[in-house]
């Protein structure tokens, strides 16, 4: 299979404006990910997940080393990739509909076929009923819906997602889970999935990268070898507890070699 | 820091050398046009009609002379001393009172309902109104005095006090309340360890906008009568078109506003500054 | 229920019963010569003379005097204030060099520029214009540089993310956001630019409503003192409620809570 994403030594440095301190967030990041791979990145929190994502989606230069999709290197954001952000960030003054339009109006599409594409994918996630509601007027849960709904409505190859269930609750997050993976087996997207939780990044990826804390390094990459389709029965299985385990050996030393240091 | 180089410390205090920079060229501009420098420079470009880029003195005063007659004013014969001293006397006392009924009136109109339905169509209206179209009613009333000037800053200044604190009260967390009624506090010991606390950032961001709206009872009150003040000295070298007089007069001001609005921004700043003000803004 | 209506209504009906209230003892006041109505004037004199002045062209032309320096300068202090704000607010740059200017005009009332704009545009309808521009610009600028400044940067990363062009991101995210921001700098620039009328037709003119005042001050005229300070709050109530009911129009989108 060739690789439909590469990261390339990828190092980025925030610079802070006033005292001209630099902070390294990113420590040279290499990673492959397959066309139709589900890989999920876990690591401690302020390890750089968030700023990595960003840098994939080209919103933050890198300051070395680069991001390769297709092939080609790019540097700026385009419609073949798409983030489902960390906060929902839902523009408050639109509606749901008008929310989940924003990238194909940014594309040029018509607005009434961009509506019409909208609408269906308001559906998807099971949000009829509200599509002229304005964002204050959804529960937590709803808006990430929504804004899960906007990243998929542009139809993108990848899909970039930053802990886009964090904030659910246990029984929308399962159901959200699911729903994930069928779009995901259906569509034959690649998907980049970021979260805290380790059951939960078990359960959806065929890889598990651990970022080491700051500033972020691949730690290990996990393969999840366990067969498709996969229901929520697998939390229960030795092998998925196994993996879970391990992963949270990995990323707990390291928080404890950070907290001596 | 080492490692920094000459871009770096450009792009870190970018703002400041574009700040002085433009206002240096504006200080230049100014001259130039008194001075005729952009006329002399322009003519072989436009001719005749460059001489419009030369203005009177008398029309825009200069830098260089606002400079010399501040000087003057000042240091050699110090007679803007008497008009500060003035028109900061009226602002003390005007302020002063404004605060003296305006944060009372404020805490007992948002603590007892009754009297806020009553103080508030009064207050609704006042606000509306540009106050200083009572200054020639004043002027009936009690002359063009001391006191008069002094009615018209308190005037101005004590309709956002009162506001402001009105709203202070307001927002007082009603779960503190409850806890200081449950434990049986007095009226005046809730006002002093919940109300008063949490209320003073409010107040103060009212009083800062009190402090904006007395600078303009100073220069407007002083439209009337003929004697000390800032605002009258302004006025007075204005029909006597002593521009550089005006100019002076006006930085006075000008620096004072700067002084007091930093002032009480510090003090906000101490006291949790994050609170909004509420009413007017700036 | 009637009890729950009164209930529902309670503050109109206090606060219309202290105005009616406040008003009675204003005109017993004058009726049994508490003070002297030479000098406080009482309702039924300002009514008399309201309608009197109803029939008066001079107070017609003084009126159309007030409102043309009113309109035209708001107006042109909204052309200039909102599009500078703006820029100001998207352009670091513009904010370094502009910013110095208008943190120094901020701290000092426009109004001191009084004398200087008679000097400039003489005693006629420009010279209030320039005060009512100068005194309505800052407010507008400045809210609306930090309408564009509070502008959160998760939506303009997601207008980025989106690739929106920089015109898309400016109608999209920037104006909307800013909006409300806007509109509290209108409701403050039209006090500030009605206090400009008043001061300038205070200070030198030969017509308009604040003029009418001073003169009627000078002549001890009280009732038409009060009748154009009354007109003046009228204009403020007026003019700050169509604001509000605009401002409603952009604000759908927020909780009610939050509005204030
Ligand atoms: N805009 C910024 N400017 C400066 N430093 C930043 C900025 N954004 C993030 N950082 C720093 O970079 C580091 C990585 O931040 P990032 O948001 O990528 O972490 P994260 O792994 O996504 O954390 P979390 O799991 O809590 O979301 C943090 O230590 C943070 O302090
Ligand atoms: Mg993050």
């Amino acid at each position: 299979m060739n690789p439909k994403l590469v990261a390339r030594d990828v190092c980025l440095e925030y610079r802070q404006p006033r005292t001209g301190d630099r902070l390294l967030a990113l420590d040279r990041i290499s990673l492959s990910i397959n066309e139709g791979e589900f890989v999920s990145i876990v690591g401690p929190s302020g390890c750089g997940k968030t700023t990595f994502l960003s840098v994939v989606d080209g919103l933050l230069p890198a300051t070395s080393g680069e991001i390769i999709v297709d092939g080609l290197s790019v540097n700026k954001p385009g419609p073949d990739r798409a983030v489902v952000f960390q906060d929902a960030s839902l523009l408050p003054w639109r509606t749901v509909l008008k929310n989940v339009c924003y990238g194909l109006e940014c594309i040029g599409v018509r607005a009434s076929e961009a509506q019409e594409r909208a609408m269906r994918f308001v559906q998807m996630v099971g949000l009829d009923g509200f599509e002229n509601s304005y964002p204050y007027e959804l529960s937590g849960g709803m808006q990430q819906r929504v804004n899960l709904a906007r990243a998929l409505v542009m139809d993108p190859k990848i899909l970039l997602m930053d802990e886009p269930f964090a904030a659910l609750d246990a029984q929308t997050r399962e159901y959200m889970q699911e729903e994930l993976l069928r779009i995901w087996e259906q569509a034959n997207k690649t998907v980049l999935f970021i979260t805290h939780q380790i059951d939960e990044a078990i359960f959806l990826s065929d890889r598990v990268i651990v970022f080491s804390a700051r500033p972020g390094r691949v730690r290990e990459h996990v393969t999840v070898d366990i067969e498709r389709p996969r229901s929520l029965k697998l939390k229960r299985d030795p092998r998925f507890h196994a993996l879970e385990d391990r992963i949270w050996s990995l990323i707990h030393d390291d928080a404890l070699a950070q907290a001596r240091s | 820091m080492s490692g920094r180089s000459i871009a770096d410390i450009c792009r870190d205090n970018e703002r400041l050398i574009i700040g002085a920079s433009a206002f240096a060229a504006f200080l230049v501009l100014w001259e130039g046009f008194s001075r005729g420098w952009w006329a002399t420079l322009f003519t072989p470009l436009l001719g005749e009609g460059a001489r419009a880029l030369a203005i009177k003195p008398i029309f825009i005063s200069s830098p260089t002379g606002v400079a010399q007659q501040a000087w003057t004013m000042f240091a050699v014969t110090g007679e803007i001393w008497p008009h500060i001293a003035q028109s900061g006397g009226q602002l003390i006392v005007g302020l002063g009172a404004a605060i003296l009924i305006g944060v009372p009136l404020g805490l007992a109109a948002g603590r007892y309902r009754t009297f806020s339905y009553i103080l508030d169509p009064f207050l609704s209206a006042l606000n509306a109104t540009p106050q200083v179209a009572f200054l020639p009613l004043f002027v009936m009333w009690i002359g063009t005095g001391f006191w008069m000037r002094v009615l018209i800053i308190f005037l101005l200044a004590v309709i956002p006090i009162t506001m402001n604190a009105l709203a202070a009260v307001r927002t007082v967390d009603p779960r503190l309340l409850k806890v200081a009624s449950s434990f049986g506090a007095s009226e005046l010991h809730t006002f002093r360890t919940i109300i008063a606390p949490s209320a003073l950032p409010f107040i103060l961001s009212g009083m800062r906008l009190a402090v904006g709206r007395s600078m303009i009872g100073i220069v407007v009150a002083e439209l009337y009568g003929s004697a000390t003040g800032i605002g009258i000295m302004i006025n007075m070298a204005g029909s006597s078109f002593d521009t550089d007089k005006v100019f002076v007069g006006v930085l006075v001001i000008v620096i004072a506003g700067l002084l007091m609005s930093e002032a009480l921004r510090a003090i906000e700043r101490r006291y949790d500054g994050w609170r909004p003000a509420i009413g007017d803004n700036y | 229920m009637p009890g729950n209506a009164l209930q529902r209504y309670t503050p109109q009906l206090v606060g219309a019963a202290a105005l009616l209230g406040f008003v009675g003892f204003w005109e017993a006041a004058a009726a049994y010569k508490l003070a002297d109505p030479m000098f406080i004037s009482s309702p039924s004199r300002i009514a008399t003379v309201a309608a009197e002045m109803w029939e008066d062209p001079d107070f017609w032309r003084d009126v159309k005097v007030s409102s043309t320096e009113f309109i035209w300068g708001y107006l042109a202090a909204i052309a200039v204030g909102i599009p500078l704000g703006l820029v100001i607010g998207w352009y670091k740059r513009a904010q370094y060099a502009l910013g110095p200017f208008i943190d120094v005009l901020n701290a000092v009332p426009r109004v001191t520029f009084m004398p200087i704009m008679v000097l400039w545009f003489g005693i006629g309808i420009w010279s209030k214009f320039a005060v009512v521009f100068l005194g309505a610009v800052i407010p507008i600028i400045l809210s609306t540089y930090s309408g564009v400044r509070t502008n959160e940067a998760r939506y303009l990363r997601v207008a980025k993310s989106f690739g929106a062009s920089q015109m898309k991101t400016f109608t999209s995210i920037i104006l909307p956001g800013t909006a409300p921001y806007i509109f509290t700098g209108l409701k403050y620039a039209s006090g500030r630019a009605l206090l400009g009328v008043v001061v300038g037709e205070l200070y030198a003119a030969t017509a308009g409503v604040g003029h009418m005042i001073a003169q009627a001050g000078n002549a001890f005229e009280t009732d038409r003192v009060f009748f154009g300070v009354l007109l003046f709050t009228f204009t403020g109530l007026v003019v700050t409620s169509i604001l509000a009911r605009m401002e409603k129009r952009f604000d759908r989108w927020r909780p009610e809570g939050a509005v204030r």
